[in-house]
């Protein structure tokens, strides 16, 4: 099961309201490489991982992208909160403030709704860590590309925190897939 | 939100991001014992951190996990995202 924890994982701030941004930002919410699509897609590959470790660290990195889902949420929260609607239209959201106000929802930033086509579970561990292992390559340039788009101090360092958060979700994918081919290797009898 | 309160919350993220990346690395090499010795001091002062804070300011968990004054301080705004770090 999980439990909710009434805190952010990061301090999220932002120095100050930009609909742009929040309108880019969304990609991290509910586009292809974004923490949702993260979130679900090692939660529903773990069932058939072979070895408790490699059950452990879908696990914990599951758990980790829903706090980071949470994270961006706020970002894009905060980004639009008091902003007027003539702005929202002028910058680019009157289309999004037609469906959702300023609530959030898992759009990516062309106003794509989310799908589950986005992820793949395909009951094999190698195949699946290898595309665990390309998601967090995409995550890590996607906020690399997010980090150019915006001057706001307050909310690079919060990407700055995410891009670095991929880099060592990657480098635990990579172990985990070693440590199950050597495990899968042990298991050959000829 | 007074700024002990902020303050109190940035120390526990702090020490539970110090204690999820030991646990990640832990997931991939659970012999380092080094590694497991951080893991388990710094997890003992991230509850001493929770039970502090949440004297004060409600619990960060439910479903049993901490208790609440009365009246129920679960329901206590501000939430996650509306606090001004």
């Amino acid at each position: 099961m999980w439990v909710y924890e009434k805190k952010l994982q990061y301090p999220a701030k932002v120095c100050k309201p930009d609909v742009k941004m929040a309108k880019y930002l969304i990609a991290q919410y509910g586009g292809p490489d974004g923490e949702l699509a993260a979130a679900l897609r090692y939660q529903t590959q773990r069932f058939v991982m072979p070895t408790g470790k490699a059950k452990a660290v879908l696990t914990d990195i599951a758990t980790e992208e829903l706090a980071h889902l949470e994270i961006i949420a706020t970002l894009v929260f905060k980004l639009l909160k008091g902003v007027p609607v003539e702005i929202l239209k002028r910058e680019g959201l009157g289309e999004y403030y037609t469906e959702h106000d300023r609530g959030l929802f898992y759009a990516d930033t062309t106003g794509m709704l989310w799908t589950a086509a986005y992820i793949q579970a395909k009951g094999d561990a190698i195949a699946d860590l290898h595309e665990d292992m390309a998601a967090e390559e995409k995550a890590r340039a996607t906020y690399e590309h997010l980090i150019n788009l915006t001057d706001d101090p307050c909310v690079k360092d919060t990407l700055r925190f995410l891009r670095e958060r991929e880099i060592v979700h990657f480098q635990r994918f990579g172990e985990t897939l070693v440590q199950v081919r050597e495990y899968m290797e042990s298991k050959k009898f000829f | 939100m007074d700024g002990n309160q902020i303050s109190m919350l940035k120390k526990i993220m702090e020490i539970e991001f110090t204690c999820i990346d030991l646990n990640l690395y832990l997931d991939t090499h659970p012999e380092d014992q080094k590694a497991l010795q951080d893991y388990n001091y710094y997890s003992n002062q991230l509850s001493m951190l929770k039970q502090q804070y949440e004297q004060f300011y409600g619990p960060l968990m439910v479903f049993g996990h901490s208790q609440s004054q009365y009246p129920w301080k679960w329901v206590d705004d501000p939430w996650p995202w509306e606090i001004e770090y």
